[in-house]
């Protein structure tokens, strides 16, 4: 019982805001943002999505025929890599999770990388100099642990008087984590640059977001830690990129940390080893097929006269060819020495260790246990 | 020359490398206005500022991702841990990515970080302000695991493992933090990591030790001279990656060894060095090597922590068993 005695103190009320400029059906819901009216790049950000999926489609199919480990598919969520490939700038820092295929190719990951590394090879991590995804840090399957490296990446940028901002994303069941709250609680100490964003697509694995937690959006849990949050429909690429740009923009203007939780499906898996229709109503995904962030994009373009059934047909055809080229190169790839698991343990390798490397370079064809 | 503490000297290294290293960073909890509850980065707010000298908020797991997210940008970050007992929710964090962005990025990240923390008991500390961790960390691949013994030591190691381009683990002796003094040269020279140092040397049995343990073995030592028995002393100062070709060589030349270790028995680093013993040493061997070590408990209370820590009579009682079954 509360002592009705007692003070109150009015410390926070709040809305959580919601973006939205395309409907489910392509049709508008609110005058867009310039680049969506811009010719190129309203085509480059489908070209960018489209053949996302196609490489998804390629990558689940090498792992259905034994060519590649357990994958996890971006399905559905395309949208979200798109806006954030778009968004950042070459010298921002981005902190991915694992679902944000679209935003490191186009920070110069090449599709053949992401394949080595769900493939089991570490060289999928190295990313290539001259481009920006080499200063970027590799995707993280701990749920939530990357997202803390943000504060320390940030103040380096503070503390070297740097304007780049730094970009981690993360998942919906990650917020539940201790290491994501205490990323969230001390981001706005040092009013870091730093955009956190959640990609919500309604299962952590298994469980429904409601079974998370207890608050209603995972946006209100930044406001708490003083941030800018709010929520943004993650299959709209248009406003997911205009949330990202301005949550950006105040992070590189000096006017803090935001949270922006994106609202997604996955349409797929959580993995290519996990079945879904153990946990998930097929009505479910079948109504969430409805709000796919490609057709409803596709349709909002042609409805702009951007894009053409040639246009689609063409980029399907190189898109199609771009991913098979990867899968082969994949595949053609020679594996890494055996010894090269100790080449990047320490910068050197220490002299206690010297006779493991000599070992492994001896004992012949390894053979696996047989 | 100064005479400093090993909590002077530590001081010392951290003041001496942030003002040759500009990129210097340290973090921790109360570490700039309060110095640290140790007071081990005494001063350092006033002479560097609030930017180098990071006050956290009250997050072990956000000290070391953090410095882990420092590390990567080229910052060199220290990161305090107020007591090591308070170093488990770093785990996930050191373990999953300060000693893995090197190997997974195929050397395009990278994390010279450092976290330090006071650790071992006898201080009457509170509950979980007395454990010992050094196996814990030294399980883990990629790491480095480094135990000072002494003030002189605990400033050149401190200097080598800020300045070190991988991530190391500093366990910083608590009981001895104020128990003596030494002449510390503040000369700006490390000592070097991934070897151990000979304290002592002797002919007839090898003790080998670090960190806090090292001055119990030091006093069994003056003992055992006092009984004419010659003791060669090895502080292993950098647990991991262990040398254990100094260690060996010792043996081969006393082929009586006692291993002292204040972390737990079962499994713990006095295991992995006897077992090295057994695997290239067992032939040198006069007798078994013995370990002592904190029993399998976890560290009591301080009313009865002096059960847990090994002592000299501890000490004493299984070299006395070495020369049984091998007298000299």
């Amino acid at each position: 019982m509360h002592d009705p005695s007692a003070a109150t103190t009015k410390v926070a009320s709040f809305d959580v805001f919601l973006t939205r400029y395309l409907n489910p059906d392509g049709s508008l819901s609110a005058d867009p943002p310039a680049f969506a009216k811009d010719r190129e790049q309203a085509r480059a950000m489908y070209e960018r999505m489209l053949r996302t999926r196609l490489f998804d489609k390629k990558a689940v199919a090498l792992q259905r025929t034994g060519q590649l480990g357990t994958y996890a598919a971006v399905l559905g969520q395309e949208a979200i890599g798109v806006a954030i490939g778009h968004a950042l700038a070459a010298n921002d820092i981005f902190i991915p999770a694992y679902r944000e295929y679209a935003a490191q190719f186009a920070r110069g990951v090449p599709m053949q990388a992401i394949l080595q590394y769900w493939g089991g090879d570490e060289r999928g991590m190295a990313y290539p100099e001259g481009t920006p995804s080499h200063h970027d840090f590799p995707l993280s399957v701990p749920i939530a642990t990357h997202v803390p490296h943000a504060i320390g990446v940030a103040y380096a940028i503070k503390l070297k008087q740097e304007r780049r901002v730094v970009l981690a994303s993360c998942g919906d069941g990650a917020t539940s984590k201790g290491d994501w709250y205490e990323a969230i609680s001390s981001a706005r100490v040092w009013n870091l640059p730093i955009v956190f964003l959640v990609s919500n697509n309604g299962w952590a694995i298994s469980m429904p977001s409601h079974r998370q937690t207890g608050a209603g959006t995972f946006a209100q849990k930044g406001l708490a830690g003083g941030l800018h949050s709010e929520q943004v429909d993650g299959n709209d690429v248009i406003a997911t990129r205009a949330v990202l740009e301005a949550a950006i923009d105040r992070a590189r203007n000096g006017e803090g940390p935001s949270l922006i939780e994106a609202l997604t499906y996955r349409l797929h898996d959580h993995t290519t080893a996990d079945d879904a229709r153990r946990y998930r109503p097929e009505a479910e995904v079948a109504a969430a097929w409805e709000r796919c962030p490609v057709k409803r994009y596709k349709a909002y373009l042609e409805a702009a006269r951007f894009w053409s059934a040639d246009d689609e047909a063409a980029l399907i055809a190189d898109g199609t060819a771009a991913a098979e080229a990867a899968a082969q190169a994949f595949v053609a790839t020679e594996p890494q020495a055996p010894d090269a698991i100790f080449d990047h343990l320490y910068a050197t390798l220490p002299k206690s260790m010297e006779w493991q490397r000599e070992e492994v370079r001896n004992r012949g064809p390894i053979s696996g246990g047989h | 020359m100064a005479d400093l503490t090993l909590i002077e000297a530590i001081n010392l290294a951290l003041a001496s490398e942030m003002r040759r290293d500009p990129s210097m960073v340290v973090l921790g909890e109360d570490i700039g206005r309060n110095g640290g509850v140790f007071r081990a980065t005494l001063g350092l707010l006033d002479e560097f500022g609030a930017d180098r000298v990071i006050d956290t908020p009250l997050a072990e797991t956000l000290v070391a991702a953090m410095a882990i997210g420092l590390s990567t940008q080229g910052i060199r970050a220290v990161a305090e841990i107020q007591f090591s007992g308070f170093m488990y929710p770093c785990v996930d964090q050191v373990v999953n990515h300060a000693t893995r962005y090197r190997n997974r990025t195929r050397g395009r990240l990278s994390c010279p970080m450092v976290i330090r923390a006071p650790n071992g008991g006898g201080i009457h500390a509170p509950e979980h302000h007395s454990e010992s961790l050094e196996t814990t960390f030294a399980h883990m691949p990629g790491l480095r695991v480094v135990a000072p013994s002494s003030p002189a030591r605990a400033y050149g190691l401190l200097l080598a493992a800020i300045r070190d381009p991988d991530p190391v683990i500093f366990l910083e002796p608590t009981r001895l933090y104020r128990l003596f003094k030494q002449p510390v040269d503040d000369s700006g020279e490390a000592l070097p990591l991934d070897t151990c140092f000979i304290d002592r040397t002797g002919s007839d049995i090898t003790l080998v030790s670090w960190g806090a343990m090292m001055h119990d073995t030091r006093i069994a030592a003056d003992k055992l001279a006092d009984e004419g028995i010659s003791t060669e002393i090895i502080d292993v100062a950098t647990i991991k990656p262990l040398d254990l070709d100094t260690i060996l060589e010792s043996v081969a030349k006393t082929g009586r060894c006692v291993i002292i270790s204040e972390s737990a028995r079962a499994g713990g680093w006095a295991s992995e060095i006897a077992a090295g013993l057994a695997e290239h040493g067992l032939l040198s061997l006069f007798a078994p090597v013995m370990r002592v070590a904190g029993y399998d408990t976890p560290m009591p209370l301080a009313k009865q922590e002096r059960v847990y820590i090994p002592d000299v009579r501890r000490i004493l009682h299984e070299v006395r068993k070495v020369f049984e079954l091998a007298p000299k």
